[in-house]
């Protein structure tokens, strides 16, 4: 029964662009699904291994920034004398590279960083997200630093059926997106269903326990911080070839909050969690552009909205609404047995 | 060699400014256990209350920096109340979350307030810097850096030599038993965040009309709050006045000697280093686990 409604649910996803004609729409619904996935990446660390990243738009940065560099090809000088260059290399390549190097830097970062906790994790990770976004800006000869790196090639890939097909137009890329979004999904749903999302829980809730019992807590940390780098780099990088233009911008810490509000809303350590903040925090800036409210009048409510939760919903409303739906089971289970 | 000490000079005097950053933020980290993502926003407050006072109501230049100073506290002590008092006793995330929300909604209410076009402030001190031997100094930022020590001397006495800052400091060694002895928490707590507030609004206030006054000029003053801070140790005083002389003087030596790009990322790279190589800050004797 479950499984039925998951697979119609899945179908009516992945028919939206063959019956919804509205192309705008659809923009709002792929930009929403790379959202969604660096927001599931968050959780990871978040609300599983209950590390709060706020320089998480740093791997998703990076990873727009490898796939494009890959893509585009580049040369620089390392010493005055010494060129680094790399000719254009297909967008795929592009992508893992921005796995390999978002996950070097989760490993890294998280290597570095979980020598410390709570306030002083957060500090670092903000503060590498911040010199990140300084290099981009400054390393013009790279990045083309304000300028911006533009003409970035689309996605092109080898489909059975299909052949080469390039993922110029806004149904591709949104099947593309939910596509990848799904294996994001499962990922992290085998990770937290694991021996080491098991792990990672026990850390969040009693480290000295978790300790006592012979759990690696480095270990399990850093294996939580590079398997979320390295989604949200994928989530950089898909966003890079579908918007087709990267600057420093990416950086900014604005995206990072976007991620934390929408895991913080939709509730930290749950599979949907992430799924639901995001799909609320990607329609509603529409919604709020519709009704012509400016944008610092939308961000003022975000940043209230985010202290409603955490005082009214301190949970999430997956939880919330799981608690809702049980009670309600239980109540009407009490009524049937009385009748 | 002249230049060396016209750097010097200018990272002390930009070290006092730092220095109050710094110290907000570290007292109210130590005493009430929250990181502040607010404190940014109070100095933007500050620097904007000062175009405000200044060129929109022609105040005096004087009044409207006290007046400013008096704003920041009040804000700040709403803040508390409203936002932290319920919050006491949650764990840091949550207070962190709660604090990044209202950071979100000052940053982008400052933003519709005064629009993003940057604004200057007039100051009453003549354009002819001072000039000591090979170095020379605008008068405006010597008047910067005595205010600032002076309210660190004023932070210093109120901490060591009044009743509140007692109440305060056995807060902070021992919350529940200072609340036994009968301290009142909740009071302590209030004035701390408004004492916090008002040397961020301060700093905003001085710096200011040195700079210009931009809605997202908090981001970096709370950055660099954060670094002073890990630098000096959280929750030390002394640390923290230290620590934003030192950051003021890494600050200068790298923008010249290194890249003026990457001025604003030494004080990360500065916490990055710190964290790595000594976690415990330079000052502190506490363990590191927030």
């Amino acid at each position: 029964m479950k499984g039925l409604a998951t697979t119609l649910w899945v179908l009516f996803l992945f028919s939206l662009p063959l019956w919804m004609g509205n192309q705008y729409l659809l923009h709002v619904f792929v930009v929403t699904g790379i959202f969604i996935i660096a927001a599931m990446s968050l959780n990871l660390l978040l609300g599983y291994a209950g590390q709060l990243s706020l320089g998480h738009v740093a791997f998703f940065g990076i990873g727009a920034y490898a796939s494009t560099l890959v893509s585009l090809g580049f040369s620089v000088h390392i010493t005055p004398g010494t060129v680094l260059a790399m000719t254009p290399k297909p967008v795929w390549c592009g992508m893992l590279a921005a796995v390999v190097a978002a996950g070097a830097c989760g490993w890294f970062i998280g290597r570095l960083a979980f020598k410390v906790r709570g306030a002083y994790f957060v500090i670092v990770s903000i503060s590498f997200a911040e010199v990140v976004r300084l290099v981009a800006l400054n390393w013009v000869e790279l990045t083309q630093g304000p300028m911006a790196l533009n003409n970035i090639p689309p996605l092109t890939l080898w489909l059975p059926g299909l052949g080469e097909h390039v993922f110029w137009k806004k149904p591709a890329n949104y099947w593309l997106v939910l596509s990848i979004a799904i294996i994001s999904y499962l990922i992290v749903r085998r990770l937290v269903r694991s021996r080491a999302g098991r792990a990672m829980v026990a850390l969040r809730e009693n480290e000295p326990l978790a300790t006592s019992v012979g759990i690696d807590v480095t270990r399990y940390l850093v294996l939580a911080t590079v398997v979320s780098a390295a989604m949200a780099g994928v989530a950089g990088a898909l966003y890079a070839h579908y918007i087709r233009i990267v600057d420093p911008d990416v950086f900014l810490f604005i995206y990072t909050v976007t991620m934390v509000i929408m895991v913080v809303t939709g509730g930290k350590g749950t599979l949907a969690g992430p799924v639901v903040g995001g799909i609320i925090f990607g329609l509603l800036p529409e919604v709020l552009r519709a009704a012509a409210i400016p944008p610092e009048a939308q961000w003022i409510a975000y940043g209230m909205l985010m202290v409603m939760v955490v005082f009214f919903l301190p949970q999430g409303i997956v939880p919330a609404l799981r608690h809702w739906w049980q009670r309600r089971q239980t109540s009407a289970a009490i009524v049937k047995a009385a009748s | 060699m002249d230049q060396l000490l016209q750097h010097g000079l200018n990272a002390l005097m930009l070290g006092g400014t730092y220095a109050l950053l710094g110290i907000g933020l570290t007292l109210i980290f130590g005493i009430m256990r929250v990181v502040n993502f607010t404190h940014g926003e109070l100095y933007a407050f500050g620097a904007y209350m000062m175009y405000a006072l200044v060129m929109l109501s022609g105040a005096n230049f004087f009044v409207a920096l006290v007046l400013a100073i008096t704003l920041g506290a009040i804000l700040g002590a709403a803040l508390e109340f409203v936002l932290l008092r319920r919050l006491r006793g949650a764990d840091i995330d949550t207070t962190m979350l709660v604090m990044i929300g209202a950071w979100i909604a000052l940053q982008n209410a400052e933003q519709l307030a005064w629009t993003g076009v940057a604004k200057s402030i007039n100051n009453p001190f003549p354009a002819a810097p001072l000039v000591i031997g090979v170095v020379s100094v605008s008068w405006n930022r010597v008047f910067v850096f005595v205010v600032a020590l002076a309210l660190i001397a004023a932070t210093y006495g109120l901490i060591n030599h009044t009743r509140l800052g007692k109440g305060m400091r056995a807060t902070f060694q021992d919350r529940d038993t200072a609340a036994l002895m009968g301290i009142q928490i909740g009071r302590i707590h209030t004035a701390t965040f408004a004492l916090g507030s008002a040397l961020a609004a301060a700093a905003g206030a001085l710096l200011g009309p040195v700079f210009v006054a931009y809605p997202s000029m908090g981001d970096l003053a709370a950055a660099k709050a954060f670094a002073i801070v890990i630098l000096g140790g959280l929750g030390s005083i002394p640390g923290a006045t230290v620590g934003g002389f030192i950051l003021a003087l890494v600050e200068e030596l790298g923008a010249s000697y290194i890249s003026s790009g990457y001025r604003d990322a030494m004080g990360f790279l500065l916490i990055m280093l710190i964290l790595v190589f000594k976690p415990t800050g330079l000052f502190a004797q506490k363990e590191r686990i927030g």
